[in-house]
């Protein structure tokens, strides 16, 4: 039996090698036996059963922000009236597999037609309900991949990443996905590798697959030379990893005496909860669009959530976005299909747009400032009516919880410089509080390049000489006007791409947590800062 | 049965999203609570469906804005619709005072 060999783009680094898990597809139904519609009706019950227990279990383990998302799938199963047509089904004398499939697959297609994105996304959950309780008929009872288990399908749910117990090893190999969505932020900020982009790979469930999610390869049952490349591959990547675990616990200085802020951007809440706060200089950027997953959360929710990260960071300084929901980020409720969307209603032109939404998460982050160092920015400003109609909002929330008598604070505002007109022409934002260049935005934006299509991925570079060229302008007016300048994207991350940064003048950079040790063992190992400073 | 076993009500869903997932979750596990036999509407002709079923609440996609319409019978019926429309009108508990 020979390997099979498949490349992809690199969603996370690291390396992993175990079996294929397979995620996402609906297992096959096979009818066993002629259906007797006694024992058939006791097979559906068991299987229900079975499945609302493995729900159970994963609720409890949940974080509460997925244990919402699981209650709604438990809430389905347990509801009689789609087991009442399934029950009848079989009445008529079909299997308990087909005729389960049979009442879901109706049930989804109506979710599947509406025109409303939510409800469109909802067909996920009552397609997992559905599987769940397929593998339990046909006999896969497997629910769970083992520890150390590589998933690997089309794509996977941000629910489906969350209900994984990742302390053990494993990775992700998609055939389909994007290196800009949720699910990747959240394994570059968990340190799980993944690879999007396979394409169509031969494997079984099963089958022994070693990940390199270094070079972006995955291997399907490697022969004992590829097993003998991959471990060197993967210790040599180890020791690096272990190496640059030394440069944690120290301040991040170019050998020429230049100090960096190294910050840290959260996807999650939960992402600081491995993250010893002594080892980063404060929260760079905070995305708050996992909030919004499943639908608009309140104000307390929000106000918890940003409290909790806050006092997780103590006095240093943290950097919540305000919603940055359109483009690829949808969100229930709120964003609209577009033809174009990353040219859309995205960012604060949304939030402008639904100023009911806007204020509320504007109270939450009013009433969480007093508890630690909070900064709020807005993404996607391309004028400064937008920054200054923002800015009034916070200032009238502010003015109202204080007249009410709520513990509030007006916090920094700044702006995410991602729009090329911010970088190219700075000079009306001389009165916003910090710029914080977010380079994957502004790298797409500058060079018309996708950074989710894989077609044009050679071009989405942001070391390309333009992208620099404006970074190291943005660095010079914060300077000339006192204005502090950070950089947020995954370009501050990439180990080879840190002394290139430094030589812009930067001096802040905000990294996914996984990534925080590899990045300021780059800048300690940089022989001079570069920039007018170094 | 007495006109105490029998209650109605009709109100309008101010969440921004509508009957969604977590609205939804919320208003059935509160109407599994009772006893009596409850039953919605998006028009007060129907169709009627089960205020139990979350399936059957979430297919009436009732959107931001739209009216709701409940009965129930049973000898909690007053309290049941009571509650029920309490939880519409305060928005399910969510997205503060806007």
């Amino acid at each position: 039996m020979s390997s099979v060999i498949a490349h992809g783009v690199v969603a996370a680094p690291g390396y992993a090698s175990g079996p294929l898990f397979p995620i996402g597809q609906s297992p096959e139904v096979v009818a066993l036996h002629p259906a007797d519609p006694d024992r058939e009706r006791i097979r559906l019950t068991d299987a229900l059963a079975a499945a609302a227990a493995a729900i159970a279990d994963l609720m409890a383990s949940a974080a509460p922000d997925a244990a919402e998302i699981i209650e709604f799938q438990q809430m389905l199963l347990a509801d009689d009236s789609l087991a009442a047509q399934a029950y009848a089904a079989i009445g008529a004398g079909t299997d308990a597999a087909t005729a389960w499939a049979g009442v879901l697959t109706v049930e989804i297609a109506g979710y599947e037609a509406s025109p409303d994105d939510y409800f469109r996304a909802r067909a996920a959950d009552l397609a997992d309900i559905r599987d769940r309780v397929l593998r339990h008929l046909t006999g896969g009872s497997d629910l769970r991949p083992q520890p150390g288990s590589i998933l690997f399908g089309v794509d996977l749910a941000p629910s489906a990443f969350l209900a994984v117990d990742w302390s053990r090893g494993g990775g992700i190999a998609l055939s389909g996905g994007s290196v800009t969505s949720h699910v990747a932020m959240l394994a570059r900020s968990r340190g799980v590798p993944m690879l999007v982009g396979l394409g169509r790979v031969q494997a079984a469930p099963g089958d022994p697959a070693l990940l390199d999610a270094e070079r972006g390869r995955l291997v399907v049952l490697p022969g004992s030379e590829e097993r003998h490349e991959y471990l060197k591959a993967s210790t040599g990547y180890l020791q690096l990893a272990h190496a640059a675990r030394a440069a944690l616990p120290r301040p991040a200085v170019t050998a020429d005496g230049a100090r960096i802020d190294m910050l840290v951007n959260l996807a999650h809440a939960d992402d600081v909860s491995a993250l010893d706060p002594r080892h980063c200089d404060g929260v760079g950027l905070m995305r708050t669009e996992f909030l919004f997953a499943d639908g608009l959360p309140d104000e307390e929710q929000q106000y918890t959530q940003y409290r909790r990260i806050l006092e997780w960071a103590a006095d240093r300084p943290v950097t919540i976005r305000t919603l940055d929901a359109g483009g690829d980020k949808p969100v229930p409720g709120l964003t609209v299909p577009e033809a174009n969307p990353f040219l859309g209603l995205r960012g604060i032109r949304l939030s402008l747009s639904h100023p009911d939404v806007f204020r509320t998460q504007i109270r939450a982050l009013l009433r969480a400032a007093p508890h630690g160092e909070l900064r709020v920015m807005f993404p996607m400003i391309a004028s400064i009516a937008e920054y200054r109609a923002a800015r009034a909002l916070f200032e009238a929330e502010c003015l109202a919880l204080r007249t009410a008598g709520t513990a509030c604070r007006l916090p920094p505002l700044g702006i995410m410089v991602e729009v090329p007109a911010v970088a190219i022409h700075p000079q009306p934002f001389a009165e916003v509080a910090f710029l914080s260049i977010g380079s994957n935005d502004l790298t797409q934006y500058v060079m018309a390049a996708g950074r989710d299509n894989g077609a044009v991925a050679g071009l989405a570079d942001p070391a390309h000489p333009a992208v620099l060229k404006l970074i190291a302008d943005t660095v010079r007016f914060g300077d000339a006007h006192g204005i502090p300048v950070s950089l947020c994207g995954d370009a501050a991350g990439e180990p080879a791409q840190i002394p290139r940064l430094l030589a812009t003048g930067l001096r802040s950079l905000s990294v996914a947590p996984a990534q925080l040790a590899f990045a300021k063992a780059a800048v300690i190992r940089a022989p001079a800062a570069g920039g007018e400073d170094g | 049965m007495s006109d105490a076993d029998h209650a109605e009500a009709r109100v309008v869903i101010t969440h921004a999203v509508g009957l969604h997932a977590r609205p939804s979750v919320k208003f059935t596990k509160l109407a599994k609570g009772f006893a009596a036999r409850i039953e919605l509407a998006t028009a007060p002709s129907g169709p009627w469906v089960d205020a139990k079923s979350i399936v059957r609440v979430m297919a009436t996609r009732a959107p931001t804005g739209s009216e709701l319409f409940l009965r129930a019978e049973g000898s909690d019926a007053p309290a049941a619709i009571a509650a029920l429309a309490g939880l519409v009108q305060r928005n399910f508990d969510e997205g503060g005072h806007v």
